[in-house]
């Protein structure tokens, strides 16, 4: 890359960081410093202010870079993930958007509590949205790393490091001064750019091929060496069973874990009404939905234009196609116009890491004061204000996440957002809808619901060939490897649903017929919702 | 516990119309609300909602919390009631049912749908490439078409959803917040 390049995208990169900055200062300008204002921005937010702040959080760079690189790459098989990302979006709204509006305060945790007793089911709801929020913030990260490194050319390690570390900051900085109102407003500004960006290459791929689609995918296909094999799927997940059932599992994880996870469910907080909270979720399925069909023309379009070679020759995983698809829509990379796309591109992809890190560090810091903290404090001790709780524990999980983003550089973006959503749906989902929608669920039921789905699953990555026993493993030198798939969904989803099943018909007490009713009462009607 | 029809509010529509609106006393509370605001009528405007729920209920503790009515009073029963019984009695009533009813009627149905179609794609992707490779029109093939369908039927599922959530439960399921708050309040005596 040129100096020009490098140049230009710093220079609008910095644009955004300090139009972000200036939000987040305005906001915490009159803060109130409540709960409600921190957690849930005020509640105010209209659907379609929510619905473009979801699918801010919800299309990160793993599906910008990573997607339309895997399709680059391997054709028709990256096209089943963005499959995933949206099909997933159905449970969000069918099952859980309303419903959770209307029971919750501001974490997963409210819902459940509501009808449990509440201190053993808050630490364990509290303990695995913490977990699924680090695991997703430590793949923002190695995107992060991984982008500058492309951006400034070489692999630079103290480059890599620093960007982890600069990221890290800026992302506590917004959290703990702006908390959710300049959180949600820095995902405005964020999907408008990137959807921006999408559109303006989409058009432009389609306009190079006079709006063909069948000569853009014909070319694409002779261009990547496998012709039709290219446009039908098999190329990454067709060689042995382990891969097949490899990736029924990651698409199991993605289709079920969007519903657990923290961040997009304390979204639903910021809106006044369950109504309004359908509202934004039909929002954000029209934007996500419109933005994976854009990717998917962009990985074919990087497929034809740049070809595959010179995608892999530039990183290995694909994640640069559309940064290269930019330079050669713009005229090359000679060119001012190619120089001017690649800048914008890989500055909307920062703007993205910086702001779905901001909002997974935002629910997890009201995780841990609203539920872990609320909890655990000794009855005697003073009591601080959970919001002061709340930004002291952005600044932990930031320390936390920059140290993990550092340790695990070297691992696939998209692939530690599986395990992510992986871990999302085996802990966080079975609790929720069982809590939701079954008469019988008991306070054991949803502590063993919990555990039994974010213990297996976090066990199995521990024994898969991610962290042990394989080149490319986390730690190559060990051998710990017992479980051959990458991603855990397949069981450990199962296991989740099961143990909560067990605790609930194993348990001593019966189910509390008056909380159910209110639990169901409320979720359907909304009375007495916040 | 039936839907009451005692109140103002209930002006005009027809009984699946979205024109439920015009609560006046809400307007001061849009008025002090730092959102953007919207001009013009706009019935189908989600800060209707903020009106009927703010109005009163979930404004704080500070807010003048209006009376409940006498035909509310009588049909809560003894005052002592503890606020558990009036869920009971909600969650027995036939008007909650109905709602609860035509929630499922929608959404079970359509959730197995859609997880089979899209575990049947998912499974027929990495199990029968060669049937996915089948050419459909030029260089579309099954494969192809199976993935934009699967974009197609969440787009119809979405709209399909918002429609019967917007015309069969948006209506009854507010009238019932309304009473079953009213009926809370009478228990809590007026603190809410």
């Amino acid at each position: 890359m040129t100096g020009d390049h490098q140049t230009l995208a710093l220079l609008l990169f910095s644009t955004f960081v300090a139009v972000t900055l200036g939000i987040t200062t305005w906001v915490g300008r009159h803060r109130h410093g409540s709960a409600e204002e921190f957690y849930a921005g005020g509640r105010l937010f209209s659907p379609m202010e929510n619905g473009f702040a979801i699918s801010g959080d919800y299309m990160s760079a793993a599906s910008f870079l990573g997607i339309s690189g895997l399709i680059a790459l391997y054709g028709y098989d990256g096209m089943l993930y963005s499959v995933g990302f949206l099909v997933a979006w159905l449970v969000v709204l069918f099952l859980v958007a309303e419903l959770v509006r209307n029971c919750g305060r501001f974490t997963l945790a409210d819902v459940v509590a509501a009808r449990m007793r509440e201190r053993p089911v808050r630490i364990a709801a509290g303990i695995s949205s913490v977990t699924v929020s680090v695991l997703y913030l430590v793949a923002q990260m190695v995107g992060a790393g991984s982008l500058v490194a492309l951006l400034l050319g070489g692999t630079s390690e103290a480059a890599r490091t620093w960007t982890v570390i600069g990221v890290g900051a800026l992302m506590v900085i917004y959290v703990s001064l702006g908390g959710m109102r300049a959180t949600t407003w820095i995902q405005i500004v964020k999907a408008v750019l990137l959807l921006g960006g999408t559109v303006a290459l989409t058009a432009l791929v389609l306009v190079r091929f006079h709006g063909d689609v069948d000569r853009l995918l014909r070319t694409a296909a002779e261009r990547s060496g496998h012709g039709e094999a290219f446009l039908a799927p098999g190329l990454a997940y067709g060689g042995d069973w382990v891969s097949r059932f490899d990736f029924i599992s990651l698409g199991l994880a993605l289709v079920l874990g969007t519903a657990g996870l923290p961040h997009i469910l304390s979204r639903f907080y910021t809106v006044p009404t369950a109504r309004a909270a359908r509202r934004s979720v039909v929002w954000s399925i029209g934007l996500i939905g419109g933005f994976y069909l854009m990717t998917i023309v962009l990985g074919f379009g990087a497929a034809a234009l740049v070809g595959p070679d010179t995608v892999r020759a530039s990183n290995a995983a694909g994640n640069t196609a559309v940064p290269l698809l930019a330079l050669d829509l713009g005229g090359g990379a000679q060119s001012t116009g190619g120089t001017v796309l690649f800048a914008v591109v890989a500055a909307v992809a920062f703007a993205t890491i910086l702001a779905v890190v901001a909002g997974i560090t935002l629910a997890s810091s009201a995780s841990v004061a609203h539920d872990l903290y609320a909890s655990l404090r000794r009855r005697h001790s003073k009591p601080r204000s959970e919001v002061a709780v709340a930004r002291v524990a952005s600044v932990g999980i930031g320390a936390v996440a920059i140290g993990l983003g550092l340790l695990a550089r070297d691992l696939n973006v998209a692939f530690l957002v599986g395990l992510a959503f992986a871990v999302a749906a085996s802990a966080n989902l079975p609790v929720l809808l069982y809590s939701l929608f079954w008469r019988g669920f008991t306070t054991r039921g949803a502590v063993w619901a919990v555990y039994g789905g974010l213990v297996p699953s976090v066990v199995l990555v521990l024994l898969s060939p991610v962290v042990s026993g394989s080149p490319q493993s986390l730690f190559p030198g060990l051998d710990l490897q017992y479980f051959p798939l990458q991603n855990p969904g397949l069981v450990s989803i199962p296991l989740g649903f099961l143990a909560g099943w067990l605790g609930t018909v194993t348990s001593p007490e019966p189910p509390d017929e008056a909380k159910h009713a209110e639990t169901e009462v409320r979720s359907l009607t909304g009375a007495g919702a916040v | 516990m039936q839907s009451s029809n005692d109140r103002s509010r209930r002006a005009g529509g027809g009984p699946d119309g979205g024109t439920d609106h015009g609560a006046v006393p809400g307007r001061a509370y849009v008025e002090t609300a730092p959102g953007p605001r919207y001009d013009g009528p706009r019935y189908d405007d989600p800060w209707y909602d903020a009106l009927a729920s703010g109005w009163g209920e979930s404004d704080g503790p500070g807010a003048t919390v209006p009376a409940p009515s006498p035909v509310r009073r009588e049909t809560a029963g003894e005052p002592s009631r503890a606020a558990a019984d009036v869920y009971l009695e909600v969650q027995r009533s036939a008007a909650f049912q109905e709602v609860r009813r035509r929630y499922r009627r929608f959404v079970v149905p359509a959730v197995a749908a859609f997880l089979l179609w899209y575990v049947a794609y998912v499974v027929a992707a990495t199990t029968a490439p060669a049937l996915m490779a089948r050419p459909v029109a030029g260089a579309v093939n099954v494969a192809m078409v199976a993935g934009l369908g699967q974009f197609l039927t969440t787009f119809l599922l979405t709209w399909a959803y918002a429609r019967h959530a917007r015309l069969r439960r948006d209506r009854a399921a507010l009238e019932l917040r309304w009473d079953t708050q009213e009926l809370t309040r009478g228990v809590r005596g007026g603190a809410s």
